[in-house]
């Protein structure tokens, strides 16, 4: 379960970072949620892989528990990666509807060497 | 529990929806609350500031759970320092918005502002990373709405620009934390001070990854070369008073570099012994060569000055850099420095662009040209630190502190060889603007008594925000003793935490 968790991680990611380098509204806004989901799922494996665990500690026996801090650390970056989303994508189709491009990069339109 | 340090977080908590919900349609309540806010800010911080100043270590235990179980805020030197300085920042910021009409041209700049400070203040305030990550969220998510504000094409291709730059940031943040929480199961900060001296050098791979992480995701915030791609857009393009206001952004990066690589993974951890140093140095003395570089080949204003502020970001990441309790106290000191004066500089820029377009280049002449001008002098030398300004006491500071380095000499000079070509560009910069007119009768620089007679709007507020900020900077100089010696016991405190682990851990010990 290590290997596929792992891979998961690291195919998310890379495909993450192609996209974003594509220099396009949409692709990016997709790799950056596909970034998004891998940090979520390394996130959860930081507390390390249970499968079947309680989730906390038991009083009346010992048991191996699964971490639940990973897990609300998990909630939170979910919830703010959606709001991040939805504003990133407004932002992205006001710079769109303004400027009739969808290009992230500004230095087309721009006088060469000033933006070092 | 002392809930007044709570209060710097709430206060613009509640304002700001206050501010949306039921004053929306009234301009005038909203800039009253807004202000108002912003003095009670500067009151409540300045309270904080003069506890903390006697070197106590305060604790706020959110919903009383102790240290490392339990979110806590807590108040050191350091913290008291930067809120004290984001409260002032803000509440002249905020005097020049209402003043230049920016918080009209469009929509909920009030609230967002407040947010703003919310996140601020609370990434000053906390005391756990995880928290510290929470509270970026929400002062970047504010400043993405600033960032836009007024609209307009360029604005918004700079603003998708900074977004996703901050995106992969923030990604790159939750990586490096769950790397650390990985192998230290905390992240309550104190709590990782204490585990990660207790881990042994052989087995450290993944601590020295996530502490790597972290250090870039500082510096990104904090505009280190490599990294600093997004701020000469994102400033040059944002609303005046927003650029300003981001001033105190890129503190918070170096704030939480020092925070974090004196506390965590300070200089005498075996665990990532000589990681952050090694490779800050050298980057930030390329930052602040590339900053003057580009004040001297910056074709517009904004830019100009969004160069200047990364050129004074490459001198404070090296004092930080150099991780000294000398260097830190230099450090200090230049970061209020660096704060006020860029700030003043971009509210300057606004009032050019306003009067003459933004291109550095031969115009009509403006009105108000010598008072302008004058204030632009004034900020020019303390961004530049040339005498008598605390530029100059800043950098000297940040000199003697590098004068035992092994890298000292080189050190010099590259601060030496910045500040003369950052003087060079301002004063190219400030000819042209302010110099060389079409008409040349009405372009003398001593004439400004004429030219007040019909200003573009009757604008007195700028012209106060702006004069408390060249106030700042004076104050900064006069009592450039007292404020020193804050600075010495503040990287005295950075550099021997006991009293914050104590502090912050006590509660558990109980």
């Amino acid at each position: 379960m290590e290997l596929l968790v792992a891979s998961a991680v690291g195919i998310l990611t890379a495909a993450g970072i192609y996209l974003i380098l594509r220099l396009r509204t949409f692709p990016v806004i997709l790799g950056l949620s596909l970034l998004t989901y891998a940090v979520n799922v390394f996130l959860f494996a930081t507390g390390r892989l249970a499968v079947g665990a309680p989730p906390v500690l038991n009083k009346y026996q010992e048991v191996a528990y699964a971490d639940p801090l990973p897990q609300a650390l998990v909630l939170t970056a979910i919830v703010i990666s959606f709001g991040m989303t939805a504003v990133v994508v407004m932002i992205a189709l006001g710079a769109y509807l303004s400027s009739k491009t969808d290009k992230i990069n500004m230095t087309d339109d721009h006088t060469a060497g000033d933006d070092a | 529990m002392n809930h007044l340090l709570i209060a710097p977080i709430v206060l613009p908590a509640l304002v700001a929806p206050f501010i949306t919900m039921v004053t929306r349609h009234h301009m005038d309540l909203t800039r009253i609350f807004s202000l108002a806010a912003s003095v009670l800010l500067v009151v409540i911080t300045l309270t904080l500031g003069w506890q903390a100043a006697d070197g106590t270590v305060q604790v706020y235990e959110l919903g009383d759970w102790q240290a490392p179980f339990g979110i806590v805020l807590v108040l050191d030197r350091l913290s008291a320092m930067m809120i004290v300085l984001t409260a002032i920042l803000a509440l002249v910021v905020n005097l020049y918005a209402v003043g230049s009409g920016w918080d009209a041209r469009g929509r909920n700049f009030h609230a967002l502002f407040q947010f703003q400070l919310m996140g601020i203040q609370g990434a000053f305030l906390t005391g756990d990373a995880f928290n510290l990550f929470v509270f970026f969220e929400v002062l970047l998510i504010a400043s993405y709405g600033l960032m836009i504000h007024g609209g307009g094409a360029k604005r918004f291709q700079a603003g998708v620009q900074y977004v996703v730059y901050n995106l992969l940031g923030s990604t790159l943040f939750l990586f490096a934390l769950g790397t650390i929480y990985a192998v230290t199961g905390t992240l309550n900060m104190a709590d990782l001070a204490v585990k990660v001296a207790e881990i042994s050098p052989d087995n450290t791979a993944l601590l020295r990854v996530g502490a790597i992480m972290l250090l870039l995701v500082f510096a990104i915030k904090a505009a280190l070369l490599p990294l600093h791609f997004w701020l000469p857009a994102s400033y040059a393009n944002a609303p005046a008073p927003v650029a300003a206001l981001f001033a105190i952004m890129t503190k918070v990066g170096a704030y939480a570099i020092l925070r974090f690589y004196t506390l965590i993974f300070g200089p005498e951890v075996q665990a990532t012994e000589g990681l952050a140093g090694d490779w800050l140095l050298p980057a930030a003395l390329f930052t602040l060569g590339a900053g003057a570089v580009g004040v001297l080949g910056a074709r517009d204003i904004g830019r100009l000055i969004a160069f200047g502020a990364i050129a004074s970001m490459g001198t404070l990441l090296t004092a930080v850099a150099l991780f000294t309790p000398q260097a830190a106290a230099a450090a200090l000191y230049y970061a209020v420095h660096s704060t006020f004066a860029a700030a003043l500089l971009f509210l300057i820029a606004d009032m050019i662009i306003e009067r003459r377009g933004d291109s550095i280049a031969p115009n009509a002449p403006m009105a108000q040209n010598g008072l302008i001008s004058a204030v632009f002098f004034v900020a020019a030398i303390a961004l530049a630190g040339m005498p008598p300004l605390s530029g100059f006491i800043g950098k000297l500071l940040v000199m003697d502190a590098a004068r035992d380095h092994d890298l000292g000499w080189t050190i010099w000079a590259v601060i030496l060889g910045g500040s003369l070509v950052t003087i060079l560009g301002l004063a190219r910069a400030g000819t042209l603007i302010f110099w060389k007119s079409y008409d040349a009768d009405t372009a003398a620089p001593d004439d400004d008594q004429d030219n007040t007679a019909e200003p573009p709007r009757p604008a007195a507020l700028p012209f106060v925000a702006i004069f408390m900020l060249v106030g700042g900077l004076a104050a900064l100089t006069l009592f450039a003793g007292p404020m020193n010696d804050y600075a010495v016991a503040t990287a005295e405190q950075l550099f021997n935490p006991v009293g914050y682990l104590e502090t912050v851990l006590g509660g558990a010990t109980k």
